[in-house]
C-alpha cells in the first residue's frame, strides 16, 4: 500500500487479488465489513452500513435501534471502474450539514491483469472543510480552532 | 507533503514539551521568553522546540535577532492525518475481505 498526497487530498493505492468487477462489488456491497467502527456517529452500534448502488443514493449506517446516519452521498457510480461519493463528516466526525464545506472521495478500480485490480482511492478537497476556522487566531485557544488536535490534545493533557 | 519524522502525539508525550506548547498555542513566544517562564534551561527549550518543529506543532519566523515560536495551524494537516489514519486502515481490511475465498464469486 502506498501514500501520496498533494496539501489538500490524500492518495492511496493498494493491490488486491480479485478481478475488477468483484473488487468494484465488495466495495459497495460490503463497505460496512471493512469500514473502522471507531468512527460511528450513531448512538448506537451500528447494524449495517448501506450503500446505496446508484449514484444519487446515500451512503449511511443504521443503528441496532433502527437510527440512521447519512454521511455521505453517490456522485457517480459506474461498476466496475469508479464511484465517487461525497464526504459530508466534519473534521470533529459530525455530520456537516453545511454542503459547502464537505469533501469528496473517489475510488478507481483497475485491472492489474484478470485476477488483480489496482483500487485507487482519492479523497480530496479537503480544504473545504477548513474553510473559516483554520487559521483564525481567535479561534486556536478554543475547539472550533483545532478541531482534532485540540481534542486529542486535551485528553493528553487531563492526563497530567 | 513529506513524511513526518516525529509523530505529533509522540511529542507531547514529555511534560516539559507540553508546557512549552501550552505557552506556544497562548500566544507567539520567542525562545527567551519561554526559558524565563518556565523552569527550563534555554538550551533545553530550544531542543524541545526543535522536537515540536520536527513534529509540525510549532513554526518559527525571525524577529529581529530572535526567532519567535507559533503554534502551526492545525487546518488542513491535522484533517489529512486523521484521514489518512482512516483510509489505510479501511483499505486493509477491504483487501482482507476482497481476497477472502467465497463459494459465490469463485
Amino acid at each position: 500500500m502506498s501514500t501520496q498526497a498533494a496539501e489538500t487530498s490524500i492518495l492511496r493505492s493498494i493491490i488486491v487479488n480479485a478481478p475488477a468487477d468483484r473488487a468494484f462489488q465488495v466495495f459497495t456491497e460490503n463497505f460496512g465489513a471493512f469500514k473502522p467502527p471507531e468512527h460511528n456517529m450513531l448512538s448506537v452500534e451500528i447494524a449495517e452500513t448501506i450503500f446505496e448502488p446508484r449514484t444519487g443514493g446515500h451512503l449511511y449506517d443504521r443503528g441496532v435501534d433502527g437510527s440512521e446516519c447519512r454521511w455521505a452521498r453517490v456522485l457517480a457510480y459506474e461498476p466496475p471502474d469508479r464511484v465517487v461519493f461525497s464526504w459530508d463528516i466534519s473534521p470533529r466526525w459530525q455530520i456537516e450539514t453545511d454542503l459547502e464545506r464537505t469533501s469528496e472521495v473517489e475510488v478507481r478500480f483497475v485491472p492489474d491483469g484478470p485476477a488483480r485490480t489496482r483500487v485507487e482511492l482519492e479523497h480530496r478537497n479537503l480544504d473545504r472543510h477548513g474553510e473559516g476556522w483554520e487559521g483564525t487566531r481567535e479561534g486556536v485557544g478554543g475547539a472550533e480552532g483545532w478541531p482534532l488536535y485540540l481534542e486529542r490534545f486535551a485528553l493528553i493533557l487531563t492526563k497530567d | 507533503m513529506p513524511t513526518l519524522e516525529v509523530d505529533p502525539w509522540a511529542a507531547l508525550g514529555d511534560p516539559t514539551r507540553r508546557a512549552i506548547f501550552r505557552k506556544v498555542v497562548e500566544r507567539p513566544r520567542a525562545v527567551g521568553e519561554l526559558a524565563a517562564e518556565l523552569p527550563v534551561s534555554r538550551p533545553a527549550v530550544s531542543q524541545h522546540l526543535r522536537v515540536l518543529k520536527v513534529a509540525q506543532l510549532v513554526a518559527d519566523e525571525a524577529a529581529g535577532n530572535r526567532r519567535i515560536y507559533r503554534a502551526q495551524s492545525a487546518g488542513v494537516r491535522a484533517l489529512r492525518a486523521d484521514l489518512d489514519e482512516f483510509w489505510g486502515k479501511t483499505l486493509a481490511a477491504y483487501k482482507e475481505v476482497v481476497e477472502k475465498p467465497s463459494k459465490e464469486n469463485r
